[in-house]
């Protein structure tokens, strides 16, 4: 027996199945960053010094500029998915992907500097807090790429045997990403600027 | 004058979803299976072994309390010479029985059963729906689970043994522990995206895919329960799985999260930079553990409901206030965590706020009570296994409750917070408490599940047996906490000039515990021989008006549930309606007048 409501929206909800799904897992993912948010201001009010000026901001704002664009490709992407036009689709996807690619690379590079520099986690609290977020963000990332590859390639021959269910699939990647670009866009000011 | 046409449909040989059903391979049917049935059935069976294994560790625990310094009788000797040596248990090793009994009931097996068993197993089934939202991620949660499990148990075979730091796994003694608790930290993980993906799952079910007719008033107050309990997992287990990840760092990176600085351990200085905060640690936990307790105990005051409505034959008693109760519950339970934490030193200030908090959130939980002792007034009641476990589920959840008011208070917690009281309270809250209201369950939709019903007076024998052995484990506690007898001695408090005079409780409590064992042996072959030799069920067997008895077949249909899917008609608990042909009227019967 089919499962209701996979592809059309329940009348009272107004969702989907899956949407209301990625909803309700991010709602979790706010709690699992709240806490580690809570935690870097406990230790940070409870130092008695903290260290400031240790990041590579112009860096980072690069890396900012580059995960707002992402979100940018993958709103055109399901946009274009709306409008029945799968090679923009495929296009902007691919962009959303090589973006992320992009910000990894540019993490690795921070993250290899401070490791050169004997800058690791045991050092002191503040690098302690700063690569269990920025780490687990990055996992993030990379879960969330892993998802849009899979809906680049294999993943999209959906298009052709059930185009709305697809479309739903982007939508629901994409409100992912978003999400992990928000709490990107938290992160570089709390660890980078303050 | 009413007719059941749906009751009918039924139990109709021609059933076209079973037609058209594939055939599938015995790996796919039972066990990765997508079907909410068997993945129900599989989180039943695994919870219930890890249960038994709970429970075992406990009783090896107990002989070293009643008979401190003796070696163990029949296993002593197997358990090897780093934790027994000639039999006789090495501290080290109390303390891994401690916190993995502790570990294993709650995480592997009070909650996999309350929440992964009869919730998807029973929940799809009430509301209506054909199975869960997401089938493969429920597959998922299984599995996940499974992996954890397997992982905890596996932890007991690395150098040093099994986690030791208590179930709270409070640091800094948890940060310098042995192996065992790196293993730990990791099923912790594995456990915590199960919850998290479970959770998901079962909101998104109850919300999307209820039948027509089934308005949120209309649901059954077991899939409430299930409901709140879902949000509950949601949003308070990240917390923890924050905290996992920052402990695991502390562990293999080096940091100082939760080691402030100049620790001197053995008399020597850690190397770590310190810095950081055990307390940290308190309060990330308990804002999981505290909505934790209400995991446990709201889907057993959902079986209660169902069970006792059933049983009376009469609607529950103030419907609506068990759902409003059980909704405010959830929200209170966010913000009454630190009244674990009284003994930490807070300021007044937050004592103060935690404590009003604490005041207030057992305001629902005795309107569900009090609903529930209601709802028994002036019934004729049919005194079958279920109902019995679920009459007893009252008082013992009531004593829980209860005891737990001094607890609530900074004052009164103070002197009783380490010591044995603690333990009597939190047990009578999940041991009679919830896991009577599991059986409960298992004794009242067993037949559904397997299409014979389990033999009753093996039940009552059950049932007998463990209510007086319950008792005789917990309530001794609660004497020599009072007495203040602390509740992390390994020898029982031979050398503790406070519990000389109660003493003699400790062998009372491991004989019941001993004892409780062989009536659970009487429970293990009524579960096994009843599955060939029980009396077969209808597919209504209680005459009950939810809809997993009134609208699907005995058992119900693989991958579909129902022939056709129900329509609701009215809420949950028509029992004795006036002017009825009969006493129990299903949610999805057609009433002609």
């Amino acid at each position: 027996m089919e499962i209701p409501y996979t592809i059309s929206p329940r009348p009272e909800t107004g969702l989907f199945n899956a949407k209301m799904g990625i909803w309700l897992f991010l709602a979790s993912e706010v709690m699992l960053f709240g806490a580690l948010f809570t935690t870097y201001i406990l230790l940070r009010v409870g130092a008695p010094e903290w260290p400031r000026g240790e990041l590579d901001i112009p860096l980072a704002t690069l890396n900012t500029a580059v995960l707002i664009s992402s979100s940018i490709t993958m709103v055109m992407a399901w946009a274009s998915l709306v409008m029945k036009n799968f090679k923009k689709y495929r296009a902007y996807m691919g962009a959303t992907i090589l973006l992320g690619v992009v910000f990894l690379i540019i993490k690795g590079f921070e993250y290899s500097h401070h490791f050169m520099a004997g800058e690791i986690p045991s050092k002191n609290t503040f690098f302690a807090i700063y690569f269990t977020l920025t780490g687990l963000h990055g996992l993030h990332v990379i879960g969330g790429m892993i998802v849009n590859t899979y809906f680049w390639g294999p993943g999209s021959k959906m298009w052709k045997t059930e185009p709305e269910r697809f479309t739903n699939r982007i939508e629901v990647a994409g409100l992912y990403w978003h999400f992990v670009d928000l709490v990107w866009i938290f992160l570089f000011p709390v660890l980078y600027l303050l | 004058m009413s007719t059941h046409s749906s009751v009918h449909a039924v139990n109709s040989p021609l059933n076209p979803t079973l037609h058209h059903h594939e055939e599938q391979s015995f790996w796919r049917k039972y066990i990765f299976s997508t079907d909410h049935k068997v993945i129900g059935i599989q989180y039943g069976l695994t919870s219930l072994i890890f249960l038994f294994f709970g429970f075992t560790l406990m009783m090896i625990m107990r002989w070293q309390l009643a008979y401190p310094g003796e070696a163990i009788p029949f296993i002593g000797k197997m358990l090897g010479d780093d934790r027994a040596p000639d039999g006789v248990m090495l501290p080290e090793f109390y303390n891994q029985l401690g916190a993995m009994h502790g570990t294993i009931m709650v995480f592997l097996g009070v909650v996999p059963l309350a929440v992964g068993a009869f919730g998807n197993y029973i929940m799809p089934l009430q509301i209506g729906a054909p199975d869960m939202a997401f089938p493969k991620l429920n597959m998922m949660s299984y599995w996940v689970y499974f992996t954890g499990g397997i992982v905890m148990l596996a932890s007991f075979f690395v150098p040093g043994g099994a986690a030791n730091s208590g179930w709270t796994s409070y640091p800094p003694l948890s940060d310098i522990a042995t192996t065992g608790q790196t293993v730990w930290l990791i099923g912790m993980v594995f456990l915590i995206t199960s919850s998290l993906l479970g959770s998901v799952n079962f909101i998104v079910t109850i919300v999307q895919l209820r039948t027509q007719g089934l308005s949120f008033m209309r649901l059954p107050f077991f899939v409430w329960a299930q409901f709140v309990t879902s949000f509950l997992l949601l949003l308070a287990f990240p917390p923890l799985e924050a905290a996992g990840v920052l402990q695991l760092m502390d562990r293999v990176a080096g940091t100082s999260f939760f080691l402030p600085s100049g620790l001197v351990v053995s008399g020597q200085q850690l190397a770590n930079t310190g810095g950081g905060s055990p307390l940290l640690w308190q309060h990330l936990f308990w804002f999981l553990a505290h909505p934790e307790v209400y995991v446990l105990i709201l889907p057993a005051l959902g079986i209660v409901a169902e069970v006792i409505s059933n049983n009376t034959r009469k609607p529950i008693w103030g419907y609506k206030s068990l759902v409003y109760a059980a909704i405010f519950l959830g929200f209170m339970s966010f913000i009454v965590w630190a009244h674990h934490m009284f003994l930490t030193g807070m300021g007044t200030a937050i004592s103060t706020f935690f404590q009003t908090t604490t005041m207030i959130i057992s305001i629902p939980s005795v309107i569900i009570l009090s609903a529930l002792f209601i709802s028994l007034y002036g019934a004729s009641i049919r005194f079958t296994t279920p109902m019995l476990f679920a009459l007893a589920f009252l008082p013992m959840f009531g004593i829980g409750g209860l005891t737990g008011l001094p607890l609530g208070l900074a004052a009164s917690d103070i002197p009783l917070h380490d010591t044995y009281y603690v333990i009597g309270h939190f047990h009578y809250v999940v041991a009679p408490g919830t896991i009577f209201g599991l059986f409960a369950g298992i004794y009242y939709w067993y037949p559904k599940i397997t299409g014979r019903a389990l033999n009753e007076t093996m039940g009552k024998v059950h049932f007998w047996g463990s209510f007086v052995c319950m008792n005789l484990i917990f309530f001794p506690m609660l004497i020599q906490g009072l007495a203040g007898v602390s509740r992390r001695l390994y020898d029982g408090g031979q050398q503790y000039a406070h519990a000389q005079g109660v003493l003699h409780l400790n062998v009372i409590m491991s004989v019941a515990a001993w004892v409780m064992a062989l009536f659970q042996i009487v429970f293990i072959i009524n579960f096994f021989l009843s599955l060939r030799t029980g009396k077969k069920a209808s597919s209504n067997h209680w005459e009950a008006t939810t809809l997993e008895w009134s609208a699907a077949p005995t058992p119900p249909v693989p991958h579909g549930n129902f022939v056709t899917i129900p329509q609701v008609y009215r809420g949950p608990y028509e029992y004795s309606v006036p002017g009825q042909p009969k006493d129990f009227t299903p949610q999805n019967e057609i009433v002609k007048v």
